[in-house]
């Protein structure tokens, strides 16, 4: 394979071509780290990443998106392994649908693990004691049932936040799919854990938890983005964090108000609890959600 | 299905498979599509196999020879492919919001159909306004639902049916999701998967406490819901719907 002539050949037809990969940070470093490391084998599925980075806006590619994922899903697993080993859970239905739960995050783990490395990648990591794990309960959760409750709440609906917020770096691949149908599970979980909190299943303004910035967006004031993710003997990169994201309690979808525009008139209610919103990956790990949750070493 | 996921097991080689072969696809079509001098760089190296003109491919609402009504193609398909499945969920909820013995089949949950009935009108609704503003000339038709006898009739009836569509409808936009070509679309879609996947843990529970994810519809080994392609889709809800509908050309590009 010619990369080069390649690079070359996309010259002749865009002349920014060159501009556009130089102005993505470390496009051609991270060349140099990889040929050293992995050699040309990895080299059609690297291009591709390398074209991703440079079109796709992104910046990120596959490998990347997948770490990212499997980081909240070992922080969710390590978070119901520490539920579980509580003692907190009540038995019988409570104790049977966190470990159906606890059972599918594990699920997730094992497969985005095994596909980071089919495709040549290194899969973040976590154990009991290393890596990726659950910080143990914030500032202001009771050390309860309820407390540990309302954590799952928090981290399963920002999962579902996570997944819409990057499924774009995938389109029209079946890695996609697989993403989607990660995503739907975890808005399943999410609408259970609601309902044993007495919550509506949905995100609604009148949750109990509703000011929590897992529902809003953006940065903590005075933070920073960050540009990549160490975590479990990984790192990789992140997109650059731009604007804050849509608020759940969004209620204008693809430019239309769903209020006013449609051919009925709607609440903002209905209309905010009609879709879910997405959040980047920046505000997901920011400290103020699944970041502040998760021990990352 | 031989690209999809869910039937496979947790050998590694095997899953992993089809998930690096859609990468290097990724990757020409990301290339090709960057600008238009791509694409004609791409039809250069292409042009034995473009010899033939390009197709041409169904509007939607136009009639095929078996009669049927096409959704049409590219992501005008999916669009009227969703549009179709919305009308479809918001008829039935709002036969049921409207039964004036609600409350009698349904308790207290007649008030939990009621608000579904709205956020699935809105997203029948919302999917006209996009089509009518991006594609007017092939917004799908208003569609004339049909149910089998029994469907309004009792509390297990009308469970049994809202389940049926709430995991159909979030296995629909799981299997259409890869077909969307438009991020600002998938970006839509996601966001109202994930509230059909909360109606349909719910409707669950309330039909079986504890079976919001259960394995008959979440995979053991994978942790993966449900994914169907839209003509498998279209199979299961055409018995739900009067007119014939042909998904043959959705998410195809021309």
């Amino acid at each position: 394979m010619d990369f080069f002539k390649i690079i070359d050949q996309l010259s002749e037809v865009d002349a920014d071509v060159m501009g556009r990969f130089d102005s993505r940070r470390s496009v051609f470093n991270s060349l140099g780290s990889m040929a050293k490391r992995t050699a040309l084998a990895a080299t059609p599925l690297f291009l591709g990443s390398l074209f991703q980075k440079a079109y796709a806006g992104t910046t990120s590619t596959a490998v990347e998106v997948l770490n990212y994922a499997l980081t909240l899903e070992l922080l969710e697993a390590d978070f119901y392994r520490q539920f579980i080993a509580t003692g907190f859970i009540p038995t019988g239905a409570p104790a049977n649908a966190i470990a159906q739960i606890k059972k599918h995050e594990d699920a997730h783990v094992k497969l985005l693990s095994g596909a980071i490395s089919q495709m040549g990648g290194k899969p973040v990591a976590g154990t009991d004691t290393t890596g990726v794990r659950f910080k143990g309960l914030p500032a202001g959760i009771p050390n309860t049932y309820a407390g540990y409750l309302s954590v799952a709440q928090l981290l399963e609906d920002a999962g579902v936040r996570a997944y819409k917020g990057r499924a774009g770096e995938l389109i029209g691949t079946d890695l996609l799919t697989t993403a989607l149908q990660i995503h739907s599970v975890e808005a399943r979980h999410a609408a259970h854990i609601r309902t044993m909190r007495s919550q509506t299943p949905w995100v609604s303004p009148t949750d109990d938890l509703a000011s929590h910035p897992v529902y809003t967006s953006g940065l903590t004031s005075g933070s920073t983005a960050p540009t990549s993710i160490t975590a479990g003997g990984s790192s990789y990169g992140i997109p650059a964090y731009s604007a804050a994201s849509p608020v759940e309690n969004n209620t204008t979808q693809s430019g239309v108000a769903i209020t006013t525009a449609l051919a009925n008139q709607y609440t903002a209610a209905d209309a905010a609890a009609s879709f879910d919103e997405y959040l980047q990956a920046a505000e997901i790990l920011d400290a103020s959600r699944a970041g502040g949750l998760a021990l990352l070493s | 299905m031989s690209d999809n996921l869910q039937p496979r097991g947790s050998d590694d080689t095997s899953f992993a498979q089809p998930l690096y072969t859609p990468i290097k696809r990724r990757s020409f079509f990301m290339y090709a599509g960057a600008t238009a001098g791509a694409t004609a760089l791409v039809l250069a190296g292409c042009s034995k196999d473009s010899d033939n003109a390009t197709p041409s491919l169904p509007a939607g609402n136009s009639v095929t020879s078996s009669g049927a009504i096409s959704l049409g193609s590219g992501d005008v398909g999916v669009l009227n492919f969703a549009y179709a499945l919305e009308q479809l969920e918001a008829d039935f909820y709002s036969k049921v919001a409207a039964l004036s013995n609600g409350s009698t089949l349904l308790g207290s949950d007649f008030a939990y159909f009621q608000q579904v009935a709205k956020h699935e009108a809105i997203h029948r609704d919302f999917f006209k306004a996009a089509l009518t503003r991006d594609a007017s000339s092939q917004v799908l038709r208003g569609l004339t639902p049909k149910y089998p006898a029994p469907t309004f009739t009792d509390r297990t009836n009308i469970l049994a049916t809202a389940k049926a569509f709430e995991d159909l409808g979030v296995a629909a936009y799981n299997g259409a999701g890869k077909l969307i070509k438009k991020a600002d679309y998938l970006v839509i879609a996601g966001q109202i998967v994930s509230v059909e996947a909360r109606h349909a843990a719910y409707i669950r529970d309330l039909i079986t406490p504890g079976s919001f994810a259960a394995d008959e519809i979440v995979n053991t080994t994978t942790g993966l819901d449900d994914s169907k392609t839209p003509k498998d889709v279209l199979a299961i809800a055409q018995a739900y719907i009067t007119e014939t509908l042909d998904g043959s050309y959705v998410g195809v590009n021309s």
